[in-house]
């Protein structure tokens, strides 16, 4: 493979993973922290894409398919969610919905 | 490798394509094929029954296929998908969970003023994701079954749209369901850069002969069993459980706590003990702390709680604790006992969450272990059977929950893991201490003048009485059970 080592996708990968889940653990806003998973499936496409190529078949690039369109119907049906809990809190800040514990 | 769809394919496929197709023209007769909504109220139901039926015919093929040909499995697509004892034996209790949930579903989304026919779509769909979950033997078939049925949950969870602590479980569950299933396909994408296939048998093919320890491997064990261990509720990943348990609508609960729990040990067993074998000593350990921890937690927090769901759920917590014992003993019995527990544990926790349905009355939640009191005067039937099913989850003999629990033990014991053994006999007596919390209540404690008469009609007694032979019936006569048990053994 001439160019970009594959490594260096795989590093790309793991740091925007991390980055995911930092913000999955650090952001206080649903829509963030949703988006932050979003960006973890990503990375996750860009690991399937890169070994894909580096070996030649087109395996990789159909379960990017299949965890984009997964993406798509979990975006779908949280943004749902997300609207009845703002419907029924007025806030979207994790903090605050907190009516279940312990 | 074959491009066509073949008999073969589709004799495998035969019971997802019978619970998709049902599970759509519920959705699509509930919006606009009964246009009348007084209508649609009763009728849309009745179709889950066409349903299970023609599920259950197209699975006893398959079970009469492989009995009669003396076959170890049947492959498809390619190996996509694989129908061995292993996969009927779940979805054997898939569905039979579908059925009695469904038919308990009517009366209580009456009562919660919610009761919409897209709860059965949602239900038979996510059964299908659960019949990819058992079945399924290639990375991307199991991923994908696996968002079937958890998005189906996620819905099915925040189905009372008016009550804020059904949205809020639903929020607390979608937030760290995706979060667990984003980790969960990263480890799945090192499998593939590993290995170089998608398939579970190639897969296993291309570890062999891997060092345990290895660094990539290790990063895709560590993930790929975090995701895991979050789907079955084991601590310290466990914190979305209680929530949407005490959430979610109590038939949702049910479900919940029974079909998704067994689906997603399903899919473990089949990670661990297939690409993940080879690193069995890296993980060993960390499963037996897993497992020490999540018995801990679940056992420790239920004491205080006063919600019986919420109870339940930290028992349901416990539960998953006792079934990853038997996978770190990891022998034949010990993989018998988690399908001898999952079968018990399905009859046992549905029964008492059943009992919990029963309770709730128009004006009266009744999720309260206060809300039990004086079940014994006022209906001796539910508080005998709530009593069975109680006994049975503490693993009391002769009910089932001491055949599950006894298969563990003896399995851990034979594998030499003797302090495993002995924690686990320890929390059981912890165990009974808050089940006979409940068991006091209902029988000790004096009702409130003012408490209405339950919640029961012909389909939930038939459920109730049914999971409450099958506990006592297991238990007494376990034979039959076993040998269901004994095929569904993956080596």
């Amino acid at each position: 493979m001439q160019g970009v080592p594959l490594s260096w996708y795989l590093i790309l990968s793991a740091i925007l993973f991390a980055l995911g889940v930092a913000g999955f653990l650090f952001r206080r806003s649903i829509i963030t922290v949703f988006m932050s998973i979003e960006l973890m499936l990503n990375a996750v496409n860009l690991s399937f894409v890169a070994f894909s190529y580096q070996f030649k078949q087109v395996d990789g690039h159909l379960f990017t398919f299949f965890v984009m369109v997964v993406a798509a119907a979990e975006a779908a049906v949280g943004l749902a969610i997300i609207l009845t809990v703002f419907r029924n809190r007025a806030t979207l800040n994790i903090d605050e919905i907190n009516s279940l514990k312990y | 490798m074959n491009l066509f769809y073949t008999a073969t394919d589709h004799f495998v496929l035969s019971p997802a394509i019978q619970l998709a197709f049902w599970g759509c023209a519920i959705l699509l007769l509930d919006t606009w094929l009964i246009p009348d909504p007084r209508k649609r109220r009763w009728l849309v139901p009745i179709f889950v029954l066409p349903a299970i039926v023609l599920t259950a015919i197209a699975l006893g093929k398959q079970h009469a296929y492989l009995v009669s040909e003396g076959a170890r499995e049947i492959s498809a697509f390619n190996g996509a998908l694989t129908v061995d004892g292993f996969a009927l034996f779940f979805n054997w209790v898939f569905l039979i969970s579908t059925l009695i949930v469904s038919i308990v579903s009517y009366r209580y989304l009456e009562i919660e003023g919610e009761h919409h026919g897209e709860y059965y779509g949602l239900i038979l769909l996510a059964n299908c994701g659960m019949f990819f979950l058992a079945t399924g033997t290639d990375l991307v078939t199991l991923f994908v079954g696996l968002e079937l049925m958890a998005l189906c949950f996620y819905v099915m969870v925040g189905f009372l749209r008016g009550e804020r602590r059904s949205n809020e479980a639903a929020l607390k569950y979608l937030i760290l369901g995706a979060f667990s299933s984003a980790l969960l396909v990263y480890g799945f994408s090192l499998f593939y850069g590993m290995a170089g296939a998608t398939k579970l048998s190639v897969i296993v093919k291309a570890m062999q002969g891997r060092d345990p320890w290895d660094p990539v491997l290790f990063l895709a064990m560590a993930t790929t069993s975090v995701g895991l261990l979050f789907k079955i509720s084991a601590a310290p990943f466990h914190m979305w459980a209680p929530d949407a348990y005490e959430g979610a609508p109590t038939t949702t609960t049910a479900y919940l706590s029974v079909a998704s729990k067994a689906a997603s040990i399903a899919f473990l067993l089949r990670i661990f003990l297939g690409p993940l074998d080879v690193a069995r000593p890296a993980w060993e350990p960390l499963l037996a702390g897993v497992a020490i921890l999540t018995m801990t937690v679940g056992n420790f927090a239920a004491i205080t709680q006063t919600n019986v769901k919420r109870l339940l759920a930290y028992s349901s917590i416990s539960h998953a604790g006792y079934m990853l014992l038997g996978l770190i003993a990891g022998n034949d019995t010990g993989l018998k006992g988690i399908a001898v527990y999952v079968l018990v544990y399905t009859f046992m926790n549905l029964g008492a969450f059943l009992v919990v349905i029963a309770l709730r009355r128009q004006n009266i939640i009744g999720e309260d272990v206060a809300d039990l009191a004086g079940l014994a005067k006022r209906h001796p039937g539910y508080a005998l059977l709530m009593l069975v099913f109680l006994l049975s989850l503490a693993g009391i003999p002769p009910t089932a929950g001491f055949l599950g629990k006894y298969y563990i033990f003896l399995s851990l014991v034979e594998t030499g893991h003797y302090v495993l053994a002995v924690i686990g006999t320890l929390y059981v007596a912890v165990a009974i201490y808050y089940y006979f919390r409940i068991v006091r209540s209902m029988y000790l404690d004096e009702a409130a003048a003012d408490t209405a008469p339950l919640a029961s009609t012909v389909g939930l007694r038939f459920a109730v009485g049914v999971s409450g032979l099958l506990t006592l019936c297991i238990g007494i006569y376990p034979e039959p059970f076993l040998r269901l048990a004994h095929t569904s053994l993956l080596k």
